[in-house]
């Protein structure tokens, strides 16, 4: 959270809370943003890169001597041409720019061609002859942890990791929590409901494949233009990749199309440096569809075993789940990512008794890593499909039932942290009295239109917005206006916008009085990454209080100008500060810099850089054991009410309408918010309904946008109404994020609302026309 | 230049936004290659190349073609008009216009061609309905937006909505 003593200024003008359009609009409606591919450099060279064929395997050689030759190649690169040995990653670094001694996926890059034409370079990746030997591959998580198992890491103890990791070598990570008296607890039960819940490997589907443009400078800097959602991050994983100082490194977003955490950490850059490096030319390499699909990451596939126990008048007493989350070859953020799904494996629900263990594991498939909700959809999807399973039972109107154990505002997280902004139970609220839920539930089961069976049903949701650091500089120019720096980069969210307006309402600006600087390692305040939920929450912070220190600046140099006090001083609306309650006595901004520049203390320039710190897992409440990140974020919560039709007769699903409550703390752009609720609700509804990446004995089957459906503008429905409430937090201007928690509950709420609608239990998605069927039938059959 | 433009170059011409381009091209490039890579028009997006997205929409002679699965020799007796040619210099066209009114834009990759597929969409049916217009956008995916946004941007130019 935010240190004491650092609270929000009331806004000044109309830039907070306005739904403005985007800074960048115009250029992104007329086709003149630039994103990577649109660049072209003097002498540049097109790349791609070449995947193995087989799942896992030895590479016994490796010959380019052919595709050197042949015509227009420029360079070729494979392990041999980076640092040996030096291994990428987050926490666990397992990584190597290409496959050095094995391949342990199909498409792993191992080598990578730069050439005149991009025909020539993918001509040329034909032309590379490889020997391998073909190993025996594991492909599903739970045969991975078994004791004859595959290992795909043989050397892990090379790897670079600050984790006890566990036993298995196939394991990356465990995580477990564990309060109360699990083992005594279920005897205290009314109501015991058990299952198994599955969840698909998910595509990003970012419209922009991955795509970087790298240029070699004659002193030997890097300069990395990239799709990506951290300038920082590709900086530092560079310099490790390379074994090069991060001062040779320099590294700018140009216009980003999505990333939804698929362009966190590396993708296609370091094979782009090293082609730069070695061909001494300017290098773009843009993946195919294809390429993007088999070679780049995923979300992590996840098998949920969960059993919730209550007592009969609704009180939640036990929670026991265990998540075995499909991490693919390489580790990636696959740690994070399964400590996070068990720190959500209780829910925002007080529930005293709880065993939570979740695994992430190696397995010869595309890597798995973050993705909008990291971990948490997997564990929220079997939670609350259980949570409405106990509703049922119980007869209780699964509202209600939420409610009833909602966490509020002073109790304890899961391993013991404060809650703080606990809303749940309002949103629910919200949700149910916009969505007419008493009246609309009558009709759950009905055929309200013919062939078809209507259902309207609920999920609770929580996230966390926050994490690491982030710092900001507000520069005042000679004519009153200011630039912001930030290292946030918009993957497509907003940030430019909320940045400049959040700058804007600290200092009384008109948007178009404040410039916000393009992010480049060479002049940004550091910021860790676009991702967590936490550039509003982060970032915006960094950029109020910067802020904040130009104006106070400013107020001892009007303060001298106007000969009074600094606490009789007010902003006012346009550039102005003046002396409260004497209308004439103002000096403009233009003044102010124009006297700091020439003639008293110099350029008037603020800056504000912080780290959160959160309150960290209290070893009296909980067992905590295993890799465990505690204090990450404020806590968000929020409530998803759909409806849906399911036709009966062929199983498929349509989504009618769709209510979303969200805490925000503030909204500081509610068209913006809106904007994230809509899309996180959409890519929620195609993991529920749609998309799910599928293998065969390791190779992807699916690794086109015509075999893989991501939904379009006739799979959704038009009334997806966001509900914002606005609890303030210690955000900026009182906001956190939002970028994250409405995909977390999507899919149960859909999956909720078909069982609601037909009776049967849908516990695996995505809820297929056939995977509904096949449940209603077995519904029937057992009934 | 690609090896294939070596041997097999024709000439042909394109007439684009107005300005007409004598090439001389190999016949097996896409309109979307010719437009991006010769023409540097880069409106147009490569999304998934295989006609399903629509990220490289393009109006031929009014209607919205997939640039990336069409032959630039194709066009050659056609009006191609791209995102590029839609603004009358900085006066944006009217569609443009209400996706900035209306929010619409996120990451924008999508963007140009969803303008187009609107554009054809609201030539052919001044005043479509919220189903026409889904249906008008049934081929253009957009990752970031769940749509909404969107069809408000095109209701906003229909008679029903001037009330």
């Amino acid at each position: 959270m935010s240190p004491e003593g650092v609270t929000s200024p009331n806004p000044v003008g109309d830039a907070i809370g306005k739904s403005v359009p985007r800074l960048e609009a115009r250029e992104k409606l007329t086709g003149q943003a630039v994103y990577t591919d649109d660049m072209t450099l003097p002498g540049m060279l097109h790349a791609a890169m070449l995947g193995a064929p087989y799942a896992h395997a030895r590479i016994r050689s490796i010959d380019t001597s052919e595709a050197e030759a042949l015509e227009g190649v420029r360079a070729v690169v494979t392990a041999e041409d980076l640092p040996k040995k030096k291994y990428v990653g987050v926490f666990l670094k397992d990584q190597m720019t290409f496959a050095g001694d094995k391949v342990r996926y199909i498409s792993e890059p191992i080598a990578a061609v730069a050439a005149d034409t991009l025909e020539i370079a993918r001509k040329a990746l034909q032309l590379i002859e490889v020997e391998y030997e073909e190993l025996p591959a594991v492909f599903d998580p739970e045969e991975a942890l078994e004791a004859d198992a595959p290992i795909l890491h043989e050397n892990r103890d090379e790897y670079p990791c600050p984790y006890e990791r566990p036993e298995h070598p196939n394991a990356v990570a465990y995580t477990q929590f564990k309060e109360g008296d699990i083992d005594n607890a279920w005897a205290e039960c009314d109501v015991i409901v058990e299952g198994v819940y599955e969840t698909p490997a998910q595509e990003h589907m970012y419209m922009e494949p991955c795509s970087t443009l790298v240029a070699v400078d004659a002193n030997g800097k890097i300069t990395i233009w990239s799709s990506m959602q951290s300038v920082f991050r590709v900086q530092t994983m560079i310099a490790e990749a390379f074994d090069m100082p991060m001062s040779k490194v320099r590294v700018i977003a140009p216009r980003i199309g999505g990333g939804f955490g698929g362009k966190c950490d590396l993708t296609n850059q370091p094979a782009t440096v090293a082609l730069a490096l070695k061909s001494g030319r300017p290098v773009k390499m843009t993946l195919s569809r294809e390429d993007d699909m088999m070679m780049m990451k995923s979300r992590h596939a996840g098998k949920i075993y969960c059993r919730t126990g209550a007592r009969k008048d609704g009180t939640l007493v036990a929670r026991e789940m265990r998540l075995f989350l499909d991490g693919g070859a390489y580790a990636d953020e696959s740690p994070e990512v399964s400590t996070v799904a068990a720190f959500f494996g209780r829910g925002p629900y007080r529930i005293p008794h709880v065993n939570v263990e979740s695994w992430s594991v190696y397995t010869n498939k595309l890597r798995a890593s973050a993705f909008r909700g990291f971990g948490n959809p997997q564990a929220t999807f079997a939670s609350e499909r259980q949570i409405d399973e106990v509703a049922e039972k119980l007869g209780m109107d699964p509202i209600d039932l939420r409610i009833k154990n909602a966490l509020q505002s002073g109790d304890k997280w899961l391993g013991g942290q404060t809650v703080e902004g606990g809303s749940l139970a309002e949103c629910l609220e919200k949700a149910r009295a916009a969505s007419d839920w008493d009246k609309r539930r009558q009709n759950n089961g009905k055929e309200v239109r013919p062939g078809k069976r209507r259902g309207i049903c609920v999920s609770g949701m929580s996230h966390i917005s926050g994490m690491l650091s982030a710092g900001a500089a507000v520069r005042l120019h000679e004519d009153g206006t200011v630039t912001v720096n930030t290292g946030a980069v918009d993957i497509g969210e907003g940030a430019d916008t909320v940045m400049a307006q959040i700058c804007a309402g600290a200092l009384g600006l008109s948007l178009d009085q404040v410039n916000y600087g393009n992010p480049d390692t060479d002049s940004s305040p550091y910021n860790f990454q676009t991702s967590a939920s936490r550039v509003t929450y982060m970032v915006g912070k960094a950029v109020e209080q910067a802020s904040e220190r130009v104006r106070e600046q400013m107020f001892r140099h009007a303060g001298e100008m106007l000969e009074c006090a600094e606490d009789d001083l007010e902003l006012r609306p346009g550039g102005v500060i003046g002396i409260r309650g004497v209308g004439d006595a103002a000096v403009p901004f233009a003044a102010i810099a124009g006297r700091s520049l020439y003639a008293s203390g110099g350029p008037i320039m603020g800056t504000h850089n912080w780290l959160f710190e959160g309150e960290r897992f209290d070893p009296k409440r909980a067992l905590v054991r295993g890799f465990a990140l505690d204090g990450i974020g404020v806590f968000t919560f929020g409530a998803h009410v759909v409806e849906v039709d399911v036709d009966m007769a062929t199983g498929k699903t349509e989504v009618l309408e769709a209510w979303c409550a969200h805490d925000v703390g503030r909204a500081l752009n509610p068209g913006a918010v809106d904007g994230q609720i809509h899309g996180a609700f959409a890519q929620g509804l195609g993991y529920g309904l749609y998309e799910e990446l599928v293998w065969d004995d390791g190779r992807l089957v699916n690794p086109t946008m015509m075999d893989y459906k991501v939904p379009g503008p006739l799979d959704l429905p038009y009334k997806i109404h966001p509900i914002l409430i606005e609890n303030p937090s210690d955000g900026p201007f009182g906001a956190k994020g939002i970028g994250e928690i409405a995909l977390v509950g999507t899919a149960p709420a859909i999956c909720n609302a078909i069982t609601a609608a037909t009776g049967a239990a849908i516990n695996r998605i995505p809820a297929t026309p056939e995977r509904v069927l096949r449940a209603i039938l077995a519904a029937e059959g057992g009934s | 230049m690609s090896e294939m433009d070596v041997i097999e170059k024709q000439p042909v011409t394109l007439r684009v936004n107005g300005n007409v381009h004598e090439l001389e091209i190999a016949p097996a490039r896409t309109l979307l290659d010719v437009l991006r890579s010769e023409l540097r028009l880069t409106g147009a997006k490569r999304s998934c190349n295989q006609g399903v997205c629509g990220a490289c929409s393009v109006l031929r002679d009014g209607k919205p073609v997939r640039a990336c699965i069409s032959l630039a020799f194709a066009a050659e007796d056609s009006e191609i008009t791209t995102i590029e040619g839609l603004a009358d210099g900085n006066r944006l066209s009217r569609v443009q216009q209400a996706f900035v009114d209306a929010g619409a834009v996120q990451c924008g990759f999508c963007m140009p061609a969803m303008v187009i597929a609107a554009t054809a969409l609201l030539n052919e049916n001044p005043n479509p309905g919220v189903e026409e217009i889904r249906h008008g956008l049934g081929g253009n995916i957009c990752r970031c937006s769940g749509y909404v946004k969107v069809v408000d941007a095109i209701l906003s130019l229909t008679e029903g909505s001037k009330s």
